[in-house]
C-alpha cells in the first residue's frame, strides 16, 4: 500500500447513476485485479474504498454508483482534481485456480473489478465467459468494453428489456467453466452459491473505518479464522466463506 | 535546540505522541508504511482474557467531524497476544509498549494484567474500564468510582508495572472518578475514551451500526478530551495521558497545557496512516513557533496564572 496525490483527468457518466473516473499518478502499488483504492475526499472524515476497474503504469480507473454524499460529492470532482489515494489496498483475485475457461459474474456495480481482472486472465492465455447482471437496458455499462476483449458476453436484465430476461444465474446454469469470479449483490452471491459447479472467488463489500486492516471495522468469520474484508479480502474463496455470517 | 522527551512513571518517551489503542492494531500494518520507531511509543489493541470476535458489521458510522465504532474489542486474546503478537512486534517495535487490558470482570482485568505484566516489552499497563460497546463489560465499571476503584485494587495487587486507568467520559463527575483509581493506586489516568453516540440511515430509517450504538471519536471530541484533562489534572497527581480527537501536533501541545504528560492519537490513524510520523516531525517547528523550550515545561500550564 501507498499514499500519494492521484490527478483526475477523466470524470464522466456512463449511465444515469454510474460514472467512470481516470486518475493519474504512481499506480505501482497496485497488484492483483479485484483490489481497491481509497480516496480522501474534501469535507468528508472517513476515505470512499472504490475497486479498480482497470489499471496501467500511469493512471487508475475506478467506476462508481452514485449512492450517497460521497459518491455525489466524487461526481462534481472536475478534471485536474488532486486526490489524497491509498491504494494496491486488499488481496485482490488470484488467477491461478481460474482453469482454463473461468466465468467472471458481476452484478451492477460490482462488475468493475472484472474487467481488469478478465483482461489479466486474457494475458495468461486462457479463455474467460462474462456474465454482466442488471436491472434494466438504460443500466447497462462496460459491456462493448469487454466485448472489445474478444470474450463472449452475456449480459441478463431482470426486466428483460436487453439480453437474458432474469439473473445472471439464468445464465451461468446453462455453462460449462472451470472456475468462478464474482463481484456484486448478496442476493445475487446466494444464488450463484446455489447455481455454481466449480470452485470460485467471490468480492466482499463491507462499510470500513481505515482500508488497510488497522481497525477491525470490518472484520467477518471464515471456516479459515477471522478475517478483514479490507485487508485479508475482499476477495474470499467459496471454500471459505461462512453464509450464515453475511446479513 | 528543544526536548520533546516527556516521562510516564519514570519511564523516558522520546516524545509524547502515541498511536491510541484500537486505531493501530499491534503496529504491524503501520511499521510496513514508516519506521514506527520515531514514535513515543503506542499502546496496542485491547487484549481481552479470552479470544473475542466482537460486534457484526456494519461498526462503522462515518460523522461531520469523526466517526463511531463499534467494533467490541475484537481481539486474539492475551496468551495469542504473548504467543505471537508481541514476539512479531520485536522484529519492527524496539520500545516497550503499552499494553491496553479489557475485562468483563474483577478477575478479567487482574487475570489479564497479570499476565502481561511479566512481559519486558509492557511499559505500561492501560486498563480500559470505558470502552462503551460491550454489554454487561466494560461500562459498568468506568461509570462509577467505586466500580473502577475495585478494579485499580486488583491489577495493582498482581503487578509491578505502572497501572494507567483509562476513563470513559461518558459519566457525569470525571474527577470522582479518577480520584478514586488514584486513591485505589493507580499510577496513572488515561483519558478520553470515545463519547457514546448513534446514526440513523435515512434511506432504511434504521440505525447505521448494527449494534445501535458506538463509541464517537475524532476531531469532533477534541473540546471535550482538553476540558477533561484539565478538571482531572487539577484533581489527581499522577500523570495524565489525554487523548480524543487529536490530529496534528498543535492539538498535541493543547493537551498538554490542559494537563496531559503525553498525549495519544486516535481516529486520525484510520483517515492518514502517517499522522503520527507527520505529528512527530513537526513537533519541533510547532514548539519553536509558540516559544516552547522543553515540551515537559507546558505540562499543565492552562492552570498557571
Amino acid at each position: 500500500m501507498i499514499q500519494t496525490k492521484l490527478t483526475v483527468t477523466e470524470n464522466i457518466h456512463l449511465t444515469a447513476d454510474v460514472c467512470r473516473m481516470v486518475l493519474a499518478g504512481d499506480t505501482s502499488a497496485i497488484t492483483a485485479p479485484g483490489q481497491f483504492v481509497n480516496l480522501k475526499l474534501d469535507g468528508f472524515t472517513l476515505r470512499r474504498p472504490i475497486s479498480v476497474c482497470d489499471y496501467n503504469e500511469n493512471t487508475v480507473t475506478i467506476l462508481y454508483k452514485i449512492v450517497g454524499h460521497g459518491t455525489e460529492a466524487m461526481e462534481k470532482l472536475p478534471a485536474g482534481t488532486e486526490i489524497d489515494t491509498l491504494l494496491g489496498l486488499g488481496n485482490g483475485y488470484n488467477t491461478e485456480k481460474s482453469g482454463e475457461t473461468p466465468v467472471l459474474i458481476g452484478g451492477g456495480v460490482g462488475i468493475p473489478p472484472m474487467f481488469n481482472l478478465c483482461k489479466k486472465l486474457l494475458a495468461e492465455g486462457k479463455h474467460p465467459t462474462v456474465i454482466l447482471g442488471f436491472n434494466k437496458q438504460s443500466e447497462i455499462f462496460l459491456e462493448e468494453d469487454f466485448k472489445a476483449l474478444g470474450v463472449p458476453v452475456y449480459v441478463t436484465t431482470a426486466d428483460g428489456s436487453y439480453g437474458t430476461k432474469g439473473f445472471v444465474t439464468d445464465v451461468l446454469k446453462d455453462l460449462d467453466y472451470t472456475y468462478f469470479y464474482t463481484c456484486g449483490p448478496m442476493p445475487m452471491f446466494r444464488a450463484i452459491e446455489k447455481t455454481a459447479k466449480t470452485s470460485g472467488q467471490y468480492s466482499f463489500e463491507e462499510r470500513m473505518g481505515c482500508g488497510f486492516g488497522a481497525c477491525m471495522g470490518c472484520s467477518c468469520k471464515t471456516y479459515y479464522g477471522n478475517k478483514r474484508i479490507c485487508k485479508d479480502g475482499p476477495v474470499l474463496e467459496r471454500e471459505e466463506i461462512i453464509w450464515e455470517a453475511h446479513a | 535546540m528543544g526536548s520533546t522527551r516527556v516521562t510516564l512513571s519514570g519511564w523516558e518517551l522520546d516524545n509524547p505522541v502515541i498511536p491510541a489503542s484500537g486505531t493501530f492494531g499491534f503496529g504491524k500494518e503501520f511499521s510496513e508504511l514508516y519506521d514506527i520507531n520515531c514514535l513515543g511509543t503506542f499502546s496496542f489493541k485491547g487484549t481481552t482474557r479470552d479470544e473475542r470476535f466482537g460486534n457484526p458489521t456494519p461498526r462503522i458510522a462515518e460523522c461531520p467531524a469523526g466517526m463511531i465504532n463499534s467494533v467490541g474489542l475484537q481481539n486474539p486474546g492475551v496468551d495469542h497476544v504473548i504467543a505471537h503478537e508481541l514476539p512479531e512486534m520485536k522484529k519492527y517495535f524496539h520500545k516497550k509498549v503499552i499494553a491496553n487490558v479489557s475485562g468483563f470482570s474483577v478477575e478479567d482485568y487482574a487475570y489479564t494484567c497479570e499476565k502481561l505484566d511479566k512481559e519486558d516489552q509492557v511499559g505500561i499497563l492501560e486498563v480500559n474500564v470505558s470502552c462503551p460497546n460491550v454489554h454487561h463489560g466494560g461500562m459498568s465499571f468506568g461509570t462509577s468510582p467505586e466500580a473502577a476503584a475495585e478494579v485499580t485494587k486488583a491489577v495493582k495487587a498482581v503487578t509491578t508495572k505502572p497501572v494507567y486507568i483509562k476513563l470513559s467520559p461518558n459519566v457525569t463527575d470525571i474527577v470522582s472518578i479518577a480520584k478514586a483509581c488514584e486513591e485505589a493506586g493507580a499510577d496513572g489516568i488515561s483519558l478520553i475514551n470515545t463519547m457514546m453516540g448513534m446514526r440513523i440511515n435515512l434511506k432504511t430509517g434504521k440505525p447505521v451500526i448494527a449494534n445501535k450504538m458506538g463509541g464517537y471519536s475524532g476531531k469532533g471530541i477534541f473540546p471535550v478530551a482538553v476540558r477533561m484533562v484539565y478538571q482531572v489534572y487539577q484533581a489527581v497527581k499522577v500523570p495524565v495521558i489525554g487523548m480524543g480527537g487529536v490530529s496534528c501536533a498543535e492539538d498535541v501541545i493543547e493537551l498538554m497545557m490542559a494537563g496531559a504528560t503525553a498525549v495519544q492519537v486516535g481516529a486520525a490513524n484510520l483517515i492518514d496512516p502517517f499522522v503520527c510520523k507527520t505529528i512527530v516531525e513537526e513537533l519541533p517547528a510547532v514548539m519553536e513557533k509558540y516559544g516552547i523550550t522543553n515540551l515537559t515545561d507546558i505540562i499543565g500550564g492552562a492552570h498557571h496564572g
